[in-house]
């Protein structure tokens, strides 16, 4: 049997392999994750009330779901937002909101006007906009994006975003609970509500908005955080199995340390890519890619200071209460 | 072995061709700008990467229901009085409230007669009840008005289908949208100039032909006087158009009746023409069979009267019945040649049988259609190097496995785009670059689970097989719950989500044959090439 720790090298190199002995006591650092975890979560928070007083929603939402006109208009020399502001004034444009877009060279400008509540006079907003800026603004533009949406078609998306999050939780939590016992899909659910919380306090926190694809965002990465807390409850399941007189803590922490290679190879790959997305994608995709960024970074790391350490808090509680209670290996596990 | 490994080497290799015709069809040459072309045909880009027009549009459908029980008040007064039975008025009370008509002032001995009048030719569309016995409520059936609706709605996607035809624009979209709400979905590639769609497809040119009561008269005071101040219920003011033969202005006010005598559907054809004697430019039109009875028995009965042709809600022409018309006529005005050409368009094309109001309207200018797209495949290509490069790095021999599998992943992905028809949006190119990070997930699951059994001590064939089997469950998983994700993605999202939600099932599809099927059967072909106890490369 050769020795444990070496495998036979076909050209007498090592291979590239981070984490081969790993043995990190995960659970006894829980306190500074929760710590951690409640920094950014109140921080979050804090910011999303900071929203809600100064613009009636927790953090700064596109125009799908706020509503009104948006145009996105590129010009030919440096925009001036002052003298934009003036000659949408003059044109008896009242409360548009000018900011710039996309990256400083481009010369791109977001000319915003809120919710028009009659329908019939819905696109009016966009000929006045342009309109204003031909006559008082004296620098060539074109026009390069449109986005209107009136009072109807805003609620039916919101209630679009509503739905899917709702069933996808909803999926999430059926699944778990065929594929694990409840407390497990308790700790999932959990670990994925804390990453969407966290995510969400960053675009508050970032002053960014929130539109369709970015919920489209935040659901994949919580299926995606889902998966990353399952691999490490597999491999608890499987040693559970394998070894039944092992104190929980020490069990889980092998866990999570034989677990480790894969949990962070796999997410710092995807994270890659997403990073790519993120850096060469463009300004439209920015607030999608900005939700996996941030979100697969969270996933990762919920799996490992969530959801395993509230399984162990689980069964000490059980434990206390007079209970004695092995976490059930349950029926398959193959991994 | 040898053999099944022969045959599953062929399956991965027709597989592979498959979908590269998927891609591509049969391109015409092998050269760069060939394969692009055949690319663009086969891969259908959504509005945020061609850049176009998406509109939400609302039939008002309460107009066409005010359409038909306007007709109906004039059929009850019609039928009423050939009955003889006398009354003061027949109209509708309340704006608000189109399908609600009300007849008042009967004759309180004659009511039961009222009754069985309006019951008999009524009772099919309309609930009769009497609210007194000199007042009597005529309802649409709420079964009535919702096939109104539905017809009106069908009809006007019909319409502006038509309309958008003359555009020239490729692959339109028009259909319902949403549920229930009189909703129609209009999306137009590749345009970009939104007033023109919107003139084109607004335009509630409802022509209409009326009787005139009194006019031209300078203004509203005039026109009110001459009906002693105070205007009946079956009359209307509507007032000239600036462009009027007869040089009255924009603010002059006719007095017409206000049910039609024939309009905008009623129309056939029409087309621009000359005046053989004024040279003057016209439009020339005929009505279908049904509305040339009408207007037949209309202008028998009314020769040396006036009718005025309105346009758009405003009196285009008056014009005095000389002679009983049948089905053709004509519309003489100073129109300009594009106006007689858009007028005839407009009344070829039919109607709008109500006006629509815009929900939501999203205009992509190309260059941000264009620039996207290159910014998306930008960001695609990064990832995918940084991943192959990765994998070439840490897993050494096996790393050139997992990279083949990658490529033909997106061979598969983008060969199932061109095969389904699906479009890809800007979100589906990030789907695209997720499923890359994902489906290479599958790969680090496997080599690592075969680094372990080989770190055990395990041969070769053992260690890649343990890798496998272990793996699979794990990579089914994740794999069925992010395809559950994006299957209510799709269910509800907008159409730039629902490219992504496409990309990124279609890729995590394909990932499951690549990655456990394709890099096996590499494997298997490694495996047989090395030497008793040699280890894999990984």
């Amino acid at each position: 049997m050769p020795e444990p720790g070496k495998f036979r090298r076909q050209e007498g190199r090592e291979p590239v392999e981070f984490f081969r002995n790993v043995n990190v006591d995960w659970l006894g650092k829980k306190w500074y994750f929760l710590g951690f975890s409640l920094i950014f979560s109140t921080a979050g928070l804090i910011s999303m009330a900071m929203h809600w007083n100064k613009i009636g929603s927790p953090v700064p939402l596109g125009v799908d779901f706020r509503g009104g006109t948006q145009v996105q208009v590129q010009f030919q020399n440096a925009p001036n937002t002052n003298q934009i502001r003036q000659a949408t004034e003059a044109a008896g444009i009242k409360d548009a909101s000018i900011r710039s877009y996309g990256s400083s060279g481009t010369n791109e400008m977001l000319i915003s006007l809120p919710e028009q509540q009659d329908e019939s006079s819905l696109d009016a907003g966009r000929a006045r906009i342009v309109d204003a800026l031909q006559a008082h603004y004296n620098n060539p533009f074109t026009v390069r994006n449109v986005q209107v949406v009136g009072p109807t078609v805003g609620k039916q998306l919101e209630k679009q975003a509503t739905l899917a999050t709702l069933y996808s939780l909803l999926g999430m939590l059926i699944y778990l609970w065929f594929r694990f016992q409840l407390i497990y899909g308790v700790a999932a659910v959990v670990a994925c509500f804390h990453d969407t919380l966290i995510t969400v306090g960053f675009f508050a926190l970032t002053n960014q908005e929130i539109s369709l694809t970015v919920i489209a965002a935040i659901l994949t990465l919580v299926g995606y955080s889902m998966n990353d807390t399952i691999v490490v409850f597999d491999r608890i399941r499987e040693n559970l199995r394998l070894s039944r007189r092992e104190p929980l803590p020490d069990l889980v922490n092998r866990s999570i340390n034989q677990t480790l290679s894969r949990t962070v190879l796999t997410s710092g790959l995807t994270f890659l890519t997403v990073l790519s997305l993120y850096v060469y994608g463009g300004p439209v995709l920015r607030g999608f890619s900005f939700a996996l960024v941030v979100g697969i970074l969270i996933g990762t790391y919920s799996s490992i200071a969530i959801a395993a350490p509230m399984l162990v808090a689980y069964q000490e509680w059980r434990a206390k209460s007079g209970k004695t209670v092995v976490l059930p290996a349950a029926k398959r596990s193959k991994v | 072995m040898k053999k099944n490994l022969k045959n599953k080497i062929a399956l991965i290799v027709a597989v592979l061709l498959i979908f590269v015709y998927g891609i591509f069809g049969l391109p015409s040459g092998f050269s760069g700008k060939a394969l692009m072309d055949s690319l663009t045909k086969r891969i259908h880009l959504g509005l945020d990467l061609r850049g176009g027009v998406h509109l939400i549009l609302q039939v008002v459908v309460s107009e066409a229901v005010n359409a038909e029980t306007d007709n109906s008040v004039a059929r009850i007064q019609q039928d009423l009085q050939t009955a003889k039975l006398t009354y003061s008025q027949v109209y509708k009370p309340d704006p608000a409230r189109p399908d609600v008509i009300k007849v008042e002032g009967t004759d309180p001995t004659k009511s039961s007669a009222v009754r069985s009048a309006l019951d008999a030719k009524y009772s099919n569309e309309y609930d009769v009840s009497g609210g007194s016995d000199t007042a009597f409520t005529v309802t649409m059936k709420p079964n009535i008005v919702k096939a109104l609706n539905d017809k009106t709605v069908q009809q006007a996607i019909e319409t502006i289908r038509d309309r958008v035809d003359t555009l020239g624009v490729s692959e339109p979209v028009i259909q319902q949208y949403g549920l229930g709400d009189n909703q129609i979905l209009v999306e137009l590639p590749g345009i970009s100039d939104l007033d023109r769609v919107k003139a084109l497809i607004q335009d509630t040119s409802r022509l209409e032909i009326h009787e005139v009561v009194g006019g031209p008269y300078p203004d509203d005071q005039a026109a009110l006087a001459s009906v002693g101040g105070v205007l009946p219920g079956d009359q209307q003011i509507v007032h000239g158009s600036g462009v009027m033969a007869a040089g009255s202005g924009a603010d002059s006010a006719f007095v017409l009746k206000r049910v039609s005598v024939v309009a905008g559907s009623d129309f056939r054809s029409a087309d621009p023409g000359t005046n053989q004697n004024t040279g003057q430019r016209i439009v020339r039109f005929t009505l279908t069979n049904e509305a040339g009875d009408k207007f037949w028995a209309y202008t028998s009965a009314n020769v040396g009267r006036s009718m005025a042709v309105v346009l758009g809600g405003r009196v285009r022409e008056v014009a005095n019945i000389k002679s009983a018309i049948r089905d053709t006529g004509e519309i003489e005005g100073s129109f300009s040649q594009e106006e007689v050409e858009a007028l005839s368009k407009m009344l070829r094309t039919g109607a709008l049988p109500a006006s629509l109001n815009y929900l939501e309207d999203r205009t992509v200018g190309a260059s941000l259609g264009a620039d996207s797209i290159k910014q998306g495949v930008t960001a695609a290509i990064v990832g995918i190097l940084l991943v192959m490069v990765f994998m070439l790095i840490y897993y050494r021999g096996s790393g050139v496995n997992a990279d083949l599998a990658l490529i033909l992943n997106l061979v598969i992905l983008l060969g199932f785009m061109g095969f389904s028809g699906a479009t890809l949006t800007l979100p589906g190119i990030a789907g695209v670059i997720l499923t890359i990070g994902m489906g290479v997930d599958s790969n680090v699951l496997i080599f690592e689970r075969i680094r372990e059994e080989m770190r055990a001590g395990k041969v070769a064939s053992a260690a890649v097989d343990q890798g496998f089997a272990h793996a699979w469950g794990t990579i089914l998983d994740t794999h069925v719950t992010t395809i559950v994700s994006a299957a209510i993605l799709f269910l509800f999202g907008s159409g730039p989500v629902k490219g992504f939600a496409v990309t990124l099932t279609f890729g995590l599809l394909a990932n499951l044959f690549t990655a456990v099927f394709v890099s096996r059967v590499i494997f298997d072909a490694h495996v047989n090439k090395l030497k008793s106890g040699e280890a894999v490369s990984i």
